[in-house]
């Protein structure tokens, strides 16, 4: 029979490498002055609904909400099995916070009815974890949170779940959605033929920039959309064009999205100022490490 | 959603498991306490689950002046949609202005779903809660007395404060050990009022067929002297380095979320934001920058010594102590030092002398 399967992906900053200057005066990200990677649980919720496909069949199909930037991780999808790919990108979508955003990929997925939703846990840029519970809230789909094995069995799902300090059991009914862990699986590397046929895979919207890069500024708009839709079709009979969504293609309210929809605001951002040097150094010989014992001792700090 | 109500009681949800309170939900009580006096308005404890009445008594103790207790046998073990059922109705009923949950791996599947359900805000793994004013960037609108939820940010030195203005209540996950857990009053007493669960029409999509649980191996909090390790210990061998010395110490083993990534230690010694909050007599921390999300959970030991390779190193700021040397030198020299009792109280008398 087959499952039809979503999976949601983000592409994060690599937070391992922001420094200071990579933040922008209203306490933003300035994503663009930051290497972009596949987030990492993302990977392991993909890997989660390829084996599904392989073991019973049915489709994949990943999306992404973000800049039109995030199509590298669409593409990355494709080059690892995906079967499908939706990018969602919408100015008026900027500044969601989690229910924002959740709000707008269930418009999404709601479109594609899938039997089952996978995400990673966490996105490591906010840590939140909190955009797949809402996801299958407003879904109305049965959570399942930090899938470490997944087995199917016709309307139920059977779940490993990781509670941080052991693990639980469960059987649920579809249709659900998994938050999915790091541990569950490692995640399959890109396919070279996948990638070879996908690497030219497109958005509109890059499609559109690569026109006005040819085409240049002395062109007409209408020549440049006439350009554009010309080869998104042919985009399309080659099975390449990534699909693009904007609000309206999902029927969002417009209310629910962006900073509109979102309750949450920022109140403050602080850069935190360290008060350096007021420490007392030792130097890394014996006697600096005996002396700063000795005084560690004497204060019944240590001993 | 419900509309802002400034005599909206301040609620904590009383996480429990098998009919016993984790730490979170009592160092929450603490915290709220506080928030509740601020506001002038009750602090509430919620308490869900089957058979869980006696812990009424200790939910008062620790500051709840309230507490609601919802009970009934489908509620013995967490599920997502029963206990979101029942949280969302409380708050509908008695519209709170605030819940605190802890960032547990029941709070994290709870407060979301109860936040996408009650179409309302929620901020995750606060590092500080205030009472404080918002005055909106675009609209100028100032409001006072909103909750200030305070964590930090991308790029590891800044502190991102949150508001939620409008849409109540006010919702914030705290991880374990952040908030100080102050000392219950034994002869405190608080009032029970018992709420009537009604789970008629949810059915339940989902039958917990097996629960194991382990105690805590690490146990972080409790630790009098705790010597950690960041990325720049090299390696999970070279980690035996910090083994040895928080052995010889008698105290307990931490490390940064690097460290935790790289696979030098196991996630339950994560110190930071994500991971435990400590506050030891005496914090080692060796090969670790000190980004702010580490720092979050370890700046209010008592004694912090450093040991880092880079005299620039953040971790140098809130430092006590410092040596800067590499690690792999400065360790085994400390071992040794303290192994030879003697030279240790010669360096006695000669810290004594100097
Ligand atoms: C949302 C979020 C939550 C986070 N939560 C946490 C958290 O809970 N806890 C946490 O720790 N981090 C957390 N982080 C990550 C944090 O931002 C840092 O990336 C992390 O703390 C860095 O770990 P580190 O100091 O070990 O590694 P690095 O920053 O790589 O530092 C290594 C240090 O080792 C020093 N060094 C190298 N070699 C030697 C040597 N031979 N001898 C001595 N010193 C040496 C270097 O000078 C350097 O200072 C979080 C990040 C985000 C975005």
């Amino acid at each position: 029979m087959g499952y039809n399967c979503v999976v949601c992906v983000k592409q994060v900053p690599d937070t391992k490498r922001i420094t200071g200057q990579a933040m922008k005066e209203d306490g933003t990200v300035n994503r663009a002055a930051l290497p972009a990677i596949f987030n990492p649980e993302d990977l392991n919720a993909l890997e989660e609904a390829l084996r599904v496909r392989d073991q019973h069949g049915g489709t994949v199909t990943v999306i992404a909400m973000g800049l039109p930037a995030a199509c590298d991780v669409l593409r990355d999808s494709l080059f690892r099995g995906a079967d499908r790919a939706i990018l969602i990108t919408d100015r008026r979508a900027a500044a969601s916070d989690t229910l924002a955003t959740s709000y707008i990929l269930s418009c999404a997925v709601r479109k594609l009815k899938p039997d089952l939703v996978f995400c990673g846990r966490q996105a490591i840029d906010g840590d939140t974890a909190q955009v797949g519970p809402q996801l299958a809230e407003k879904l109305g789909y049965t959570l399942v949170t930090y899938l470490e094995e997944l087995e199917l069995d016709g309307p139920m799902a059977r779940v490993k779940r990781n509670i941080g300090n052991g693990y639980e059991r469960v059987r649920s009914r579809l249709p659900a959605l998994f938050t999915v862990m790091e541990t569950a699986n490692h995640p399959r590397p890109p396919a070279l033929l996948k990638a070879l046929k996908c690497k030219k895979a497109r958005a509109p919207v890059e499609i559109a920039k690569a026109v006005d890069g040819t085409l240049g500024a002395s062109a007409t708009p209408e020549a440049k959309s006439a350009e554009t839709a010309r080869r998104c079709s042919d985009m399309q009979t080659q099975n390449l064009l990534i699909t693009q969504w904007n609000l309206d293609d999902i029927e969002a309210d417009l209310g629910w999205c962006g900073g509109a929809g979102s309750p949450t605001k920022v109140n403050r951002i602080q850069s935190i100022v360290l008060a350096g040097g007021d420490y007392k150094e030792f130097p890394p010989t014996d006697s600096g490490v005996a002396s700063l014992l000795g005084e560690l001792i004497q204060d019944h700090t240590i001993g | 959603m419900i509309e802002v109500n400034r005599k909206g009681e301040v609620w904590v949800f009383a996480e429990q498991e098998a009919g016993h309170l984790s730490d979170v939900p009592l160092e929450l009580l603490s915290k709220g306490r506080e928030l509740a006096d601020q506001l002038g308005v009750p602090l509430a404890a919620v308490l869900v689950g089957n058979k869980v009445r006696p812990l009424c008594a200790t939910l008062a103790q620790h500051g709840a002046d309230l507490v609601y207790l919802a009970e009934d046998g489908v509620l013995s073990h967490y599920q997502t949609a029963s206990y979101t059922r029942v949280v969302c109705d409380l708050i509908t009923a008695y519209k709170p202005q605030i819940c605190l949950f802890g960032a547990t791996a029941i709070g994290r599947d709870l407060a979301p779903t109860v936040a996408s359900a009650m179409k309302c805000g929620l901020t995750a793994d606060c590092t500080d809660l205030q009472i404080g004013d918002h005055t909106d960037a675009q609209t100028k609108e100032h409001i006072s007395k909103l909750l200030l939820q305070i964590r930090p940010a991308f790029g590891g030195n800044i502190i991102a404060t949150i508001v939620n203005p409008h849409r109540w209540p006010q919702m914030a996950t705290v991880r374990e050990g952040v908030m100080r857990m102050t000392v219950a009053e034994a002869g405190r007493t608080g009032k029970t009022i018992k709420f009537p669960v009604n789970l008629a029409g949810v059915d339940l999509p989902t039958e917990v067929l097996e629960s194991q649980r382990r105690a805590k191996k690490v146990n972080l909090k409790g630790a009098r002297i705790i010597v950690a390790g960041g990325a720049g210990v090299g390696s999970r061998d070279q980690f035996r380095l910090i083994w040895d010395l928080a052995n010889i110490l008698g105290g307990a083993v931490g490390g940064s979320r690097a460290a935790v990534d790289l696979g030098y230690v196991d996630h339950d010694h994560q110190v930071g934001q994500t991971g435990t909050t400590v506050r030891p007599a005496l914090y080692i921390c060796c090969g670790v920058s000190g980004a702010v999300q580490h720092r979050a959970g370890m700046q209010e030991s008592a004694k912090i010594l450093a040991i880092n390779i880079d005299k620039d190193a953040p971790i140098f700021g809130v430092a006590h102590y410092g040596i800067v040397g590499d690690l792999n030198e400065v360790i085994p020299r400390m071992i040794k030092t303290i192994r030879s009792g003697a030279s240790l109280s010669d360096a006695v008398t000669g810290a004594s002398k100097a």
